[in-house]
């Protein structure tokens, strides 16, 4: 079998490696080198507006190394075939990457055991699958579901739905003004009823880093199963399922610096053992007659159909790409970069930052008193720079702030400090043309 | 591509600081809410027609300032003009603003209004320019309500998701 890491030589020719062990390719005597990993992004040496592009839009989608693009390349041009299928080279070969790639995702949550790991399309498709799997044989008339004022839409709606389904009811944890989830009132929301919890481990709108961990042990000290979505965690910070002891953890691909279109669902074997299938098909099962069909063991009783293996063995390789640099070195530099721009982003009169938590990832929103976030983002592009503007698909923190929208700010570990003065000078320039 | 810094044309900007015909206008005779619930743009249109022309307009509402610029704009131009007048404005100007129409080279009636061309190179911003012609189109035609995500909307343009 080949091996999925492929970090390719860098075509810089002063590359050299620092450190030997421990700090991986990212650091040189413990100093990030930003500027070295910046240059196996192609995408980041494109112009913008006449500019140099500034990309501050990681929340929604992070861009993609060339080891990665290589990887899909090689892929495509020399084991391409159909996974769990034939007996001829191709297919198992791809199996094989394929089936190294979900082991690659294991590792980096901690799970106990790779069949613990499923691909899905992304995180909406990961919440969509333990709604019906899970949420669709166990929840019923009357009970309830505890979700958060910070929650994506991809983490309410799926429950609204089945609420409505069911005749079950949502609950929902009030933030404070610095964005932060009250967890007395969660623990309050508690009743008899109460027979699953939705938690986002970072809010994708606010940055704010969710005390998951407390509330995962107050649920399950009340036998309630709690699903945390990962999407804005996985890219930011160190996950240790094993640690957090979550019933389910999902995050989306394409937010790694991986391809779309594909996601993982951590699942406890258990809870994953028990559930009901989300979607039919090849794959899936392990026999069928018109009679009878018996279903496939888990991870493939989730996985009907082809999946992308492409973008599976991709995310792989995007994983392995962001161990080398080491998340908590990725951790550390981002920290850096929030905290300058909020600080540099505070002296700015007329420019309010929502999401103050003391505990955040990666993300600042901010409005630009007498200017529309739209406003913003068109002026910003002008610059070169891509922010998100709009209601980040979280409208009950809109609502929350009493704003229709924000304009978002959110880091990758190839963004720099003079990334964050663009910024600034960017937000200034609006204030100008809107003086 | 036009310069998209023409987008933030003084013209605009000046609308956006003080639009005209701001508030509501109690001797209405026909009104509608226009809403963009992409971006939570909200805007009302009142006017009053005295025979077949615009007596008097007003608007109000929270939006963007491409928005409020094309509203305060959009009121100063369809003042006194007659109903097929002000619909031949609503036609053209959203052929402008989706690139159907080429003010420099096809013959129109939009004058000053042209400022709003350059959104047709941005198209998240297309509906924002639009959303008040679509609530005066609604307002003429006693619907009531536009929005920019309507399928029932007549002047529903086939443009990008905000």
């Amino acid at each position: 079998m080949m091996n999925v890491a492929t970090l390719t030589p860098n075509p810089s020719p002063n590359r050299e490696r620092g450190t030997s062990s421990g700090n991986g390719l990212a650091t040189i005597a413990g100093k990030f080198e930003v500027e070295r990993i910046r240059a196996e992004f192609p995408i980041l040496g494109i112009q913008v507006s006449g500019k140099p592009l500034v990309y501050l839009d990681n929340a929604a989608s992070s861009q993609m190394p060339q080891p990665v693009i290589d990887r899909l390349v090689r892929y495509q041009k020399e084991q391409h075939a159909n996974i769990h299928r034939g007996v001829h080279y191709l297919s198992e070969t791809a199996t094989a990457e394929f089936e190294a790639a979900r082991g690659t995702l294991a590792r980096f949550v901690n799970a106990r055991e790779e069949r613990e790991v499923i691909f899905t399309s992304g995180t909406t498709e990961a919440i969509n699958l333990v709604m019906h799997g899970y949420g669709r044989k166990f929840i019923g008339a009357g009970d309830e579901i505890i979700l958060t004022t910070l929650e994506h839409h991809s983490n309410i709606v799926p429950w609204q739905m089945l609420a409505e389904e069911k005749g079950a009811k949502i609950r929902v944890v009030p933030i404070n003004d610095a964005g932060e989830l009250l967890v007395d009132d969660y623990e309050k929301l508690f009743t008899e009823r109460t027979k699953f919890v939705g938690l986002s481990h970072v809010s994708n709108a606010l940055g704010t880093v969710n005390p998951v961990k407390a509330m995962i042990a107050f649920a399950h000290a009340r036998g309630v199963p709690v699903l945390l979505d990962g999407a804005q965690a996985a890219p930011h910070l160190a996950v240790d399922v094993q640690d957090l002891d979550c019933d389910f953890y999902a995050f989306s691909g394409h937010k790694l610096c991986g391809p779309t279109g594909i996601g993982m669902l951590y699942g406890k074997a258990a809870q994953l053992e028990r559930m009901q299938p989300f979607k039919g098909g090849g794959d899936m099962i392990l026999s069928v007659t018109f009679e009878k069909t018996t279903y496939n063991t888990i991870p493939h009783k989730f996985e009907a159909g082809t999946p992308p293996i492409a973008a599976a063995i991709g995310l792989g390789a995007a994983i392995d790409y962001l161990s080398n640099i080491g998340m908590d070195a990725i951790a550390a530099h981002e920290l850096e970069l929030l905290n300058y721009a909020t600080a540099q982003v505070n002296t700015l009169p007329g420019v309010r930052i929502l999401g103050t938590s003391k505990h955040k990832a990666a993300v600042l929103s901010f409005i630009v008193a007498g200017v529309h976030p739209h406003d913003v983002g068109t002026l910003l592009n002008q610059d070169g720079i891509a922010v998100r503007t709009g209601h980040h698909c979280a409208q009950p923190v809109m609502q929350r702030f009493k704003v229709p929208a924000t304009s978002r700010a959110s880091f990758a570990f190839y963004n720099t400090l003079a990334e964050v003065d663009a910024l600034v000078a960017g937000i200034r320039n609006v204030q100008k043309v809107f003086a | 591509m036009a310069d998209p810094k023409a987008l933030y044309q003084e013209v605009i900007l000046d609308h956006n600081r003080k639009p005209r015909n701001y508030g509501t206008l109690a001797d209405a005779s026909h009104h509608a809410d226009g809403h963009n619930p992409l971006c939570g743009d909200h805007i009302t249109m009142a006017l009053r027609l005295d025979d077949d022309r615009v007596g008097a307009i007003a608007f109000e509402g929270e939006s963007c300032a491409i928005c409020k610029a094309s509203a305060s704009m959009l009121t100063t131009n369809v003042k006194g003009k007659t109903r097929d007048e002000a619909e031949l404005l609503i036609r053209e100007f959203r052929d402008m603003a989706t690139g159907k129409l080429d003010v420099a080279t096809q013959p129109h009636h939009l004058g000053r209004l042209t400022v709003f061309g350059g959104v047709r190179d941005l198209p998240t911003r297309v509906k924002c320019a639009i959303l008040p012609w679509h609530t005066l189109h609604a307002a003429l035609n006693s619907a009531g309500s536009a929005s920019t995500e309507s399928a029932q909307d007549p002047m529903q343009a086939p443009i990008g998701d905000a």
